[in-house]
Order: structure tokens, then sequence, then C-alpha cells
């Protein structure tokens, strides 16, 4: 009788609908939205890129505002689909209780997990727009290929999506995303490539580099804006999409079990 | 149509919540075009009985067949034909009263032209015409439990669920929420509420059953549950000296009594020969009135707190 909470996910075209409500609220707050997406990068990219750049010669045969460039296209994209589904996701399951008034309709808590993520990701893809066109203006990248960062950062989006909404589904208030942007966010930002090369690591924070999802990423987007093709880019996006749908499952169930109290 | 359908059937509900029978072996038949009241002091396990027959949880036991669906299993199809209106307050804040309603009519699958040819209906339905551009933070508590309402008719349901309706409101948001629920079960809907008010049971509800504990102690029709339970009349007697005069006379002229700090209730078949005695006790103040549902609600749940 009683339902499993590890049953395969059931997807549809259901979720649809709640995307469209998400995109509704923004669209009323469209103007600050964008104005932070581009602002964001751009103090980054400027700061950081000439400031600390102009002490530093060429990295990986490129200049440090080029190298620089590559990670805030990962990072933006990363903290977009984060804040989405940790704050944003948690409003709306907790404190709104819009998951509470969907879930009477003939929507269920799978399409409701599964609009979070795409909505989350929808932010990512804003968010590596915003910085593609900064990096276009700067004139840091030229080839079509830099196109490819566009459904990158969809990836990107759909991965942090998922691995937030496990602390979501975790969380017994605001107060615990600290634990997650201070104890996994901040450390991926400094160890997978994004100010600096990770061959600079010691060899075993390298090896830790290598596991995280953030890292296959960068190595994604650097060639990409360097008018080179990915290495291994089979191998990253297997990375990125195994944790979006290891995330996707292991935070539905946790949904499934807060949800059935 | 002498064919009576039921519309929902629960048999032997169990829910246990870390090892407390929430509801506990709660069966339930609910009639097309009937009003029923599921009536009990807070913690009685109303709610989750109506979680339980919406499919939102799934029971320990038991069987719930909702609009000839089978529930949980296809809670889904049967909600296309269900409305909600929930405890507690879950409009969207972002929104204004207009984009509420096309919002929710999309989780149904209604196309936004379906959703806007209803509008105009929902919205005086609801008496929020002329707020149809505002947003929800605005509006006034009766206001957004009428908006609740209207959105819960969205899809044009048969069924609609109501916990705790009008909880919260003034008497004037009540009165007006309590006509609406009676044009629509003049309109041929069922509805299910939960409530633990009693006029709003006695006004409303063509059936009642009284929860507590998770069990259900007693069902019928208000009066049926009046009379299956209470003597007739009651006679409240109040003052200083009503609880000494209580314990030393009022078993002589009554069927039972219950004292309640100053104030004794009295409970007869036949009010006169108390109504001579209280005569001979100027000092005592007493009312007399019919026995109503809170009479047996009290009866039944106790006098006690709960918390």
């Amino acid at each position: 009788m009683r339902t499993n909470i590890f049953a395969f996910p059931q997807l549809s075209l259901r979720f649809l609908p709640i995307w469209r409500r998400n995109y509704m609220v923004w669209k009323k707050m469209a103007g600050p939205s964008i104005l932070g997406h581009l602002a964001d990068p751009v103090i980054y990219m400027l700061g950081l890129g000439y400031g600390l750049g102009g002490m530093l010669p060429e990295i990986s045969g490129m200049s440090y505002i080029a190298f620089l460039s590559a990670g805030t296209v990962c990072y933006s994209t990363m903290n977009s689909a984060s804040f989405e589904a940790l704050y944003s996701g948690f409003a709306r399951m907790h404190e709104q209780r819009t998951w509470e008034a969907i879930l009477n309709t003939p929507i269920t808590l799978d399409d409701i997990v599964l609009s979070e993520i795409a909505w989350a990701a929808s932010k990512s893809v804003l968010s590596g727009i915003a910085v593609l066109l900064v990096i276009w203006i700067l004139g840091l990248a030229h080839s079509p290929l830099s196109l490819w960062i566009i459904p990158l950062s969809l990836l990107v989006g759909l991965c942090f999506a998922s691995l937030g909404l496990i602390v979501t589904a975790l969380a017994p208030g605001y107060e615990f995303f600290m634990y997650y942007f201070t104890l996994v966010i901040t450390p991926m930002t400094l160890l997978c490539g994004v100010f600096f090369p990770v061959d600079q690591l010691p060899a075993m924070l390298q090896t830790v580099s290598a596991m995280l999802p953030l890292t296959h990423a960068v190595d994604l987007a650097r060639p990409l804006l360097n008018n080179a093709i990915p290495v291994n880019f089979m191998a990253d996006i297997a990375v990125l999409t195994g944790y979006a749908l290891v995330g996707f499952y292991v935070s539905l169930v946790l949904f499934r079990k807060r949800l059935a109290q | 149509m002498s064919f009576v359908s039921i519309v929902i059937h629960a048999q032997g509900l169990l829910k246990i919540y870390a090892g407390q029978r929430v509801v506990d072996g709660i069966s339930l038949e609910i009639k097309h075009g009937e009003c029923f009241g599921l009536l009990g002091p807070n913690g009685a396990g109303k709610t989750t009985t109506l979680r339980l027959l919406l499919g939102l949880i799934a029971p320990d036991a038991g069987e719930i067949s909702l609009l000839g669906q089978a529930i949980p299993q296809q809670a889904r199809e049967a909600r296309l034909r269900i409305g909600v209106v929930p405890q507690m307050d879950n409009l969207d804040p972002d929104f204004t009263v207009a984009e509420n309603l096309l919002v929710y009519g999309s989780y149904f699958g209604m196309t936004d032209a379906a959703i806007e040819a209803r509008l105009p209906e929902l919205l005086e339905f609801a008496n929020l015409t002329h707020k149809r551009d505002v947003k929800v933070p605005t509006l006034s508590g009766g206001m957004k439990r009428r908006l609740t309402l209207a959105r819960a008719l969205v899809n044009d349901p048969d069924v609609i669920f109501l916990d705790e309706p009008t909880t919260g409101l003034d008497p004037q948001a009540r009165h007006l929420i309590w006509q609406r629920l009676r044009e629509l079960t003049a309109r041929g809907k069922t509805l299910v509420l939960t409530t633990h008010f009693m006029d709003e049971a006695e006004r409303l509800c063509h059936r009642l059953a009284v929860m507590d504990n998770g069990r259900i102690i007693s069902q019928g029709t208000p009066r049926e549950l009046i009379a299956d339970n209470i003597e007739p009349q009651v006679v409240e007697v109040f003052g200083e000296q009503a609880a000494d005069w209580a314990k030393s006379h009022a078993a002589n002229h009554t069927e039972r009594f219950e004292i309640s700090g100053e104030s004794v209730f009295c409970y007869v078949r036949d009010a006169h020969p108390l109504l001579l005695e209280l005569q001979q006790h100027p000092k005592l103040r007493y009312v007399h009135r019919p026995a109503n549902l809170e009479d047996v609600f009290l009866k039944l749940t106790g006098r006690e707190m709960r918390e």
C-alpha cells in the first residue's frame, strides 16, 4: 500500500505550466535580474582580469582576463542555478506553499522537481548568455565555437540545480544553505580552475578536483572560448550529466520522503 | 433521479505517524451533491483524512475510491475533477487575482483561452471583479479566501474539498463564504469540509462525522447527531453559587449536568421542573435553549483543552 519513495521518476511535460509560472514571476523583476547577471561578470573580469591580470604573465597561452572569462562563465552559471534551487526553490516549497497548491492539481511531485531543475537551469542559460555577451564585447572570444557556451550553460545549470535541490530537500530553513555555499560551492570555485589552473594545486587536491563537476565545466568552457575543441569533451559531458541525473534522483527521493509527512 | 451515486468511498483507513494512529480505522461514504462535514477538535485527524482522500499521502491500510478512481494509485486522474481549498493560504503572492486563476488553470492542462472565458464568472462568484488586477498581498483575509475558493473552481470540479474554509475570518466574510458554498451544493457540487465551528457545520452540512483521536465517533445529519447523542433541552446556569447549587440540587432535576467553572450545563428531556426549581434561587441566572451540535461535540470529545 505504501508508495515507494525509491520508484523510478515519472516524467511528463506537465512540468511546463510550472516553468511558465516561474517565468511569469521572473518577468516582473526581469530588469534587476538581467542587470545582476551582466554586472557580476563584468566586475569580476574587469577587476580581477585587468587588476590581477596586469601583474601576471600569460597563462596557458592566453591573457589572464581571457583565462578568467571561461572560469567566470562556469562560476556564474553554477551560482545562478544554485541560488535558484536553494533560496527560491525553498521559498516555493516551504514559505509560499506553492508546491502544496500545485500538488492539489493533476501535477505530481516528480513533475514539480523536474520543473525546479528546468527553471534553475534556464536561469543558468540566461546567466551564460550574459557572460558570453560581456566576453564578446570585451573582445575576448571571436570564434563561433564560443556559441557552445550556451548549451554548456544549460548542462552546468541542470547539474547544479539537481545538486542544489538535494540541499533544499534536507533544509530546515534558509540558514542551512550557508553550509552548502561555505563547504561545497566556495571550495569548488577555488579547486576547479576558475581563477588559476588546476595544475597549480598539490597532487592530492588535483585528484579531488578531477572528481568535481565544475572542473569538467571549466575544461569544456576554456577551449571553446579559445577556438579549440575540448580534448575530453565526451568524458566532461558524461560527468556533468551523471551528476545531474544522480542529483535529480536523490533530490526526488528526499522530497518524496519530506512531503509524505 | 432516485439513483444515488457514491462519490467517495473509504474503507478502514489507517495512517500512522511516528507510532501514533493519526487516522485509525475510518470508513466513509459521501454521496453526490451533498455537503459532508468532518468535525473534530484540533489534532483529531481531519486534515490527515482529507489528505488521504485526495491521495496526497498513502494510507498504511484501507481502500479509497474517489469519483470511481482508486486512490492513491489514480489520484492524478481523479484530481482533474477535484477542487481544493487548503487550510493555509497558498496563493501566489507575486501575481494579481486574475493571474492566480490563469496560472492555476494551466496546471489542469487548460488553455489560456479556456481559462479567460471562465474568468468573469469566477471573479463574480468571488466578489472580486473589481480586484481583478490587484496583487494578492493587498487583499483582505476574506478576499484571499474567496480567491482561493474561486481558484478551486477553475477546472469546474465535481467535488470540492475545503479544509477549515472560514477559520480566521470575520462574521461578514464568513457569511459570504457560507452563501457561496450553499450555491455550490445547489448546483449539484459535492462538498467535503472540515471545521471546528459548530454553527458552520449545522448550517452547511447535510451529513457530519464527528472525529476524535483518529476515529469517527458519531455520524449522521445534524438533527440525528443531536437526537442520538444528547437530551433535547439545555439549561445553562451561571453565577457564583451555580456550582454549589448544582452539587446539591441538579441531580434531582436533570438527566445529566456538567460543571465548568462558574457555569453549569444541565441536559434535560423536559425543562419544566428544572425551571421551576431555578425560580426558587433568585441569585442564579440561566438560559434555556434547545440542544445544539456544540453540546454534542463537547459531550463526545470532552471539555478539556486540546493543545
